[in-house]
């Protein structure tokens, strides 16, 4: 039976209002805005669907890593209570301030800690810096084989396949494991949480790690470890002119639209 | 560090014919080459790709490495980033680019990490800062609500640069340029996955990258069947139909017609958002389109803000009777 384990991210809902998101442009972060929840990114909790569809059809184990801080307890939970079997923080001043090579290299070496592994799931970028490099980079530490934006994940026999998007299609892999897999929203939609796995995972201790629990060179982690700089973060403008063609009726509107974008040479 | 010099562009091909986005990133890299005073090289990885290198020098390339080897036929991450590490550490470039396609998004951050460097992902726009000279990178995070600068010391200063961000040069066929071939150094062995098939969506009609006209869908639509209307506007207008990504994931369209952050990047005349409330996740698929027509019942959408003409109205009405005036004006 597979040992999994899945790495998930807690960001501000990517689905709030364009309208409400802000920056601050002195310090190069974003303003949390009021009344904007947190919760597990999409292609992680998509990460989660694909272990457990795995842990559905072969039993198996899956552990959930979440690197990070201010961690609401009720949202990180939600992995384990859709059906994982354990939850570990990684949370130290030392990962802060960290870039995608320095939070895969936390990841990885915690990954090592917990040991045996033949599948590692991420979700396919996550979606607050949309970089998409952190699952690639733990299996580029690990040195283990890595595929990305997969659409659907199964084991057969000793081997995983995996359908991996691409522009005009999929293509299916086969790998032996260990793997590490990044997932897209091509899965399709993550399972709800039952009552039943809220109130199990609510129960379950969450264990927290250090920088030094994992055994990490410190050189590697947070701002010590980085490679890229932000050097500016904005917002852009928008013009913003939509002329609103209006109409008796939607339909009048309909056919004053058609005439506009003759009018505009545009058909 | 100082001896890394010239910007290198890491090549696509698809179907015996270099991508659209390599010979793009020939164009941006160009000018950045230019600021520099820098050579431009291009790589060609694959099998049996040699006859492409006129092709890539009349597009801008000064160089043009070569590694051609049976191993090469289809992208596989084992193989190409040996290759890429084998080129990158024999010619030392200053600036590497990748397409921000399922090859780049895959081969770069673990070629990055492997050559201890970062790459700045997704980029729409590069420069060449004038006082430190180094690569800045511009790209949208936060699903496009924001845009980031990025700057990397480490060598090469690499990024991805998305689809349809920068502009082809002209191709010049009397620009020389110089070709060196380079031995993979591959072995089988290397290659710890395996392709057993590819699944190809067909496409019916006019590609949707290609269209000039792109009707598009969204949650609002309600239905697979409602995508139909969608079809019969499309054609009228010799166009392709989109979606964004809940009609997608719920299973009412193919995912490959999805345009957004993580589906397609289209650029055409006319954009017809329906029933769609224009996310920035979804925006960052189109932002080049130049002319955005909104249709939506709700006035508060923020599609309003990002088009240039508007019918607020419920797309069930509205959508027929713009279907039958336009085939009417285009018939006439």
């Amino acid at each position: 039976m597979p040992n999994m384990i899945v790495c998930v991210k807690q960001i501000a809902d990517p689905e709030a209002p364009p309208g409400s998101f802000r920056v601050d442009e002195a310090t190069k972060s974003v303003i949390p805005a009021s009344g904007v929840s947190q919760v597990v990114s999409p292609f992680d909790e998509q990460a989660v669907e694909a272990a457990l569809r795995i842990k559905d059809a072969h039993g198996g184990k899956i552990t959930v890593l979440s690197l990070g801080k201010d961690f609401v307890m009720d949202v990180i939970r939600k992995p384990m209570a859709m059906g994982a079997d354990e939850l570990i923080l990684l949370q130290d001043p030392a990962f802060e301030s960290a870039d995608s090579r320095s939070t895969a290299y936390a990841l990885a070496m915690a990954i090592k800690k917990v040991g045996e592994y033949d599948l590692i799931f991420c979700g396919r970028q996550a979606a607050d810096w949309d970089a998409g490099q952190v699952g690639s980079g733990i299996a580029e530490f690990l040195g283990i084989p890595s595929v990305t934006v997969a659409k659907m994940v199964d084991m057969v026999d000793s081997k995983v396949k995996v359908e991996r998007v691409v522009v005009d299609g999929s293509e299916v892999i086969e790998v032996s494991p260990p793997v590490l897999v990044t997932v897209s929203n091509e899965l399709g939609e993550p399972r709800y949480p039952k009552l039943k796995g809220i109130m199990a995972a609510a129960r379950k201790e969450v264990p927290t790690w250090t920088a030094q629990d994992i055994g990490a060179d410190t050189s590697q982690l947070g701002a010590a470890g980085a490679r890229a700089k932000l050097l500016k973060l904005f917002v852009p403008v928008k013009e913003g002119k939509c002329e609103i063609i209006e109409g008796e009726n939607p339909e009048d509107a309909a056919v004053n639209l058609a005439l506009k974008l003759r009018e505009a040479k545009l058909i | 560090m100082a001896e890394n010099k010239g910007v290198m562009v890491c090549g696509e091909i698809i179907e015996g014919k270099l991508a659209a986005i390599t010979l793009e990133m020939l164009g941006g890299a160009r000018a950045l080459a230019d600021t520099l005073g820098e050579e431009l090289s291009l790589v060609l990885m694959g099998s049996g790709v040699g006859n492409l290198t006129s092709e890539a020098i009349a597009c801008g390339a000064d160089k043009v490495y070569v590694v051609d080897d049976p191993l090469l036929a289809d992208y596989q991450t084992d193989s190409y980033i040996v290759v890429m590490e084998k080129v990158v550490k024999q010619v030392a470039p200053n600036i590497l680019l990748l397409g921000q396609t399922a090859m780049g998004r895959d081969l770069a951050p673990r070629l990055a990490f492997r050559l201890d460097t970062a790459v700045a992902m997704d980029c729409i726009e590069l420069s060449i800062d004038p006082d430190s000279k180094l690569m800045l990178g511009t790209r949208p995070v936060y699903g496009g609500n924001a845009r980031g600068v990025y700057a990397s010391e480490t060598r090469p200063q690499m990024a991805t640069v998305r689809v349809k961000a920068m502009e082809p040069k002209e191709r010049d066929d009397s620009r020389k340029g110089e070709v060196i071939s380079i031995e993979s150094g591959l072995d089988p062995s290397m290659i710890r996955t395996k392709i057993v098939d590819k699944l190809k969506e067909e496409v019916v009609g006019i590609k949707l990258e290609d269209a000039e006209a792109v009707v598009c869908g969204g949650r609002g639509i309600g239905s697979p069947e409602a995508f139909q209307d969608l079809e019969t506007l499309a054609k009228i207008l010799g166009g392709a139909v989109g979606a964004t990504r809940p009609p997608c994931d719920n299973g009412w369209v193919p995912s490959t017609i999805q345009i957004g952050l993580t589906g397609k990047i289209i650029s055409p005349t006319l954009y017809i958002a329906v029933a769609l409330s224009g996310s920035s996740q979804h925006m960052a698929g189109c932002t080049g389109a130049k002319n955005i027509i909104a249709i939506n019942k709700d006035p508060e959408a923020n599609i309003f803000k990002e088009a240039r003409f508007g019918v607020v109205g419920d797309y069930k009405k509205v959508l027929p009777a713009l279907t039958e005036k336009l085939k009417e004006l285009l018939a006439g």
